[in-house]
């Protein structure tokens, strides 16, 4: 390149500028800004003008209006005269709250799924393959309406509730579950549980520095586990059992007291976790399989048992090949869960996307704060899983 | 460590029992293929074994039954006096004295050079980490490779790569240690660094079984050179009869393929 640069001193400025690699790549990033930027500008200018020829302005005072429309299911207080705000933070937790449950449940499901796949026994193998094929390759939609459609048809009425050990009642009108009355000494067992887990926290470091100056190791694991359920389990029961479990009981038509769990959210809290788990069946198990057989190999040659192979040496090594594409599947489910406008559960879509939007005919502010709102979940998802991939990464370069 | 009571149990072991390794008429299958065909070996205490053959012969089977990375069907396999059987209590016991050095190194890429050397000793044989440290870096002084104790595998040329190998399998303070093909994935220019390693090692009285077609090496360290074909031990002489006086037409065959290249 200096050789070129030499032979033709005379290259005009502007030639030499856009062959430099540096400066290129500078030029074209101004270029490409300055583009988005002018489209941005356009695209918004436009909307104004429009906006303002139909006599409409942009305004979000409409939010401190009452909405006066009903929500299913409201974690704060709301009522029909609660202001459209009110109801867009329904909405909010709504969607956080199956967005939550979601990653939790099809993380689980999934990892699962990932393990049978691998394992040599050819039923479990066979199964989770069907199961992965079948779910991946349906709609999601479809498995929300197909649930949906099983609870709300296939349930019977609170009349002929099924009943569970007298405790639970499923009917098509949504699960009423017991629901937990804390005695004085249930928080002594409360205490327990965290002293417990604060206990864990020090006891593994505590192990690591046994094990660094004296090479003996303890059951971190079990030990933990002991002291984070077991001792307080025991005490539990010591305390004679100190929580009263209200029991729902028909009233009439319908199930009163205990809690319930609405239709609409276990049809998409099930769809949408069983969907996202075949998915994330698949990423694990690619990551796990992508670990070559020979660092098993390496590991077992030295007599390292076998799940120690799988926690010091593969499962560290697959997890950065897992994580980034299970991000995109925290953000998938999270996105996913405004499909539950089509069974009538309230999140941030159905909410003030949809019933307030409807109402105010406030389109250009309702759409924004929709977008606004996922894009904001969907960044936190991003940085959290990004920390935490940096986090595994430093440990190894 | 301890290296002179090392040797003197060794000697003491040595008037009992000079067989370290015993391999019975073993045969192995994968499926219907037939790999291992009546295996008779016996290795003494401190022997250099050299096993060449031509490519999918079952060099590479043999010695991975030696630690069970590979399960023989038929036969006896004794290791230091321990049968090798789906008894993983010995397979453990096996594989605590067996290292192994692999064609392709099998570093572990996530930790760093030292704790490559450090993971087996500190959870296998429950040594305290700092004695773990200290005894990984005589390893890594030994193949001349203290500076690179931080780095990651990633970060190290091939021949490095191969002597951290060997490095982490002498920290579990093996009596035996079986390298398959351990020059055959390097540049040429890096061979002879990882070979001058290993004729050290050699020197130690380490028991030794190595699968290579450095016939250099062989003639310089082997007690015994051993040639395999079919899943068969064709033959078996001291290196200066190897080769200079092969018995069969194969080996003849194979020692005039590789000499010629
Ligand atoms: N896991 C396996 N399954 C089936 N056949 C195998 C397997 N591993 C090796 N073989 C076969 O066994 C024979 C011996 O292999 P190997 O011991 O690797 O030979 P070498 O190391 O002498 O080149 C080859 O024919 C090879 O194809
Ligand atoms: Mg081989």
């Amino acid at each position: 390149m200096s050789e070129t640069a030499l032979s033709q001193p005379q290259r005009n400025i502007v030639s030499r500028l856009w062959n430099d690699k540096e400066t290129r790549s500078v030029i074209i990033q101004i270029i490409a800004f300055a583009a988005i930027f002018a489209l941005f500008f356009y695209m918004i200018r436009n909307a104004v003008i429009n906006l303002e020829a139909i006599g409409k302005d942009i305004d979000f005072a409409f939010l401190t209006q009452p909405a006066s429309y009903d929500i299913g299911q409201t974690l704060i207080e709301y009522t029909s005269r609660s202001s459209h705000f009110t109801a867009m933070i329904v909405g909010i937790i709504n969607t956080l709250l199956i967005a939550v449950f979601g990653i939790f449940l099809s993380t689980i499901l999934g990892f699962t799924l990932g393990v049978l796949r691998l394992s040599k026994n050819w039923l479990t193998n066979k199964l989770a393959y069907v199961y992965i094929e079948y779910t991946r390759n349906v709609p999601v939609l479809l498995h929300i309406l197909l649930i949906h459609g099983l609870i709300v048809h296939a349930l019977p009425l609170p009349k002929n509730a099924l009943n569970v050990g007298d405790a639970a009642f499923l009917t098509n009108r949504g699960f009423f579950l017991p629901s937990p009355q804390f005695e004085f000494l249930f928080w002594l067992v409360l205490g327990l549980f965290i002293i417990g887990i604060i206990f864990s926290l020090w006891f593994r470091s505590y192990a690591k520095k046994i094990q660094d100056s004296t090479g003996k190791y303890y059951p971190v694991f079990w030990i933990s586990l002991g002291a984070i359920v077991g001792i307080p389990l025991i005490a539990y029961f010591i305390l004679g059992s100190p929580i009263q479990w209200q029991i729902p009981e028909l009233k009439g038509f319908n199930y009163k007291g205990g809690m319930v769990v609405r239709p609409e959210f276990i049809a998409l809290w099930i769809a949408l976790s069983c969907y996202t788990a075949a998915f994330i069946g698949e990423i694990v198990r690619a990551g796990i399989t992508a670990v070559s057989w020979g660092q098993t190999e390496a590991s077992s040659a030295f007599g390292i048992n076998r799940s120690r192979t799988l926690s010091l040496v593969v499962i560290p090594q697959a997890l950065r090949i897992i994580i980034p594409p299970l991000t995109s599947q925290y953000l998938n489910i999270t996105k996913n869960s405004s499909l539950a406008i089509a069974i009538g559960y309230m999140d941030i879509v159905a909410t003030i996307g949809g019933i307030s939007l409807n109402q105010t005919g406030r389109e250009m502010e309702c759409m924004t704060i929709v977008l606004l709102l996922y894009l904001s979940f969907s960044l936190l998802i991003s940085a959290f899983m990004n920390w935490y991939n940096k986090r595994i990464k430093l440990t190894e370069r | 460590m301890s290296n002179s009571t090392k040797i003197g149990t060794e000697q003491m072991n040595t008037d009992q029992d000079n067989i370290v390794i015993r391999i019975n008429e073993m045969h192995k299958w994968y499926g219907q293929f037939h790999v291992l065909k009546n295996i008779n070996l016996n290795v003494k205490r401190g022997e250099k074994i050299v096993i060449c053959g031509p490519s999918g012969s079952g060099k590479s089977t043999m010695i991975r039954c030696i630690n069970r990375l590979e399960e023989h069907q038929q036969g006896q396999i004794v290791v230091d006096g321990t049968e090798l059987s789906n008894d993983l209590k010995n397979i453990e016991v096996v594989r605590k004295e067996v290292g192994m050095v692999f064609q392709h190194f099998n570093l572990f890429p996530h930790l760093t050079v030292l704790e490559n050397c450090t993971l087996a000793p500190i959870w296998v044989r429950k040594t305290p980490r700092l004695e773990a440290e200290e005894m990984a870096m005589q390893y890594l002084e030994r193949v001349k490779i203290p500076d690179q104790a931080n780095k990651f595998p990633g970060q190290l040329s091939g021949g490095q790569q191969q002597r951290v190998a060997i490095a982490r399998s002498l920290c579990m303070k093996p009596r035996i240690m079986l390298f398959d093909e351990p020059t055959s994935a390097l540049d040429p220019e890096m061979i002879k660094e990882v070979l001058d390693v290993m004729i050290e090692l050699a020197s130690e009285g380490i028991t030794m079984l190595c699968v290579t077609h450095e016939m250099g090496f062989a003639k310089t360290v082997a007690d015994r050179v051993i040639f395999m074909d079919g899943g068969e031990i064709i033959e078996e002489n001291s290196p200066q009869h190897f080769f200079d006086n092969p018995q069969h037409d194969r080996t003849r065959l194979f020692l005039s393929q590789i000499l010629n290249h």
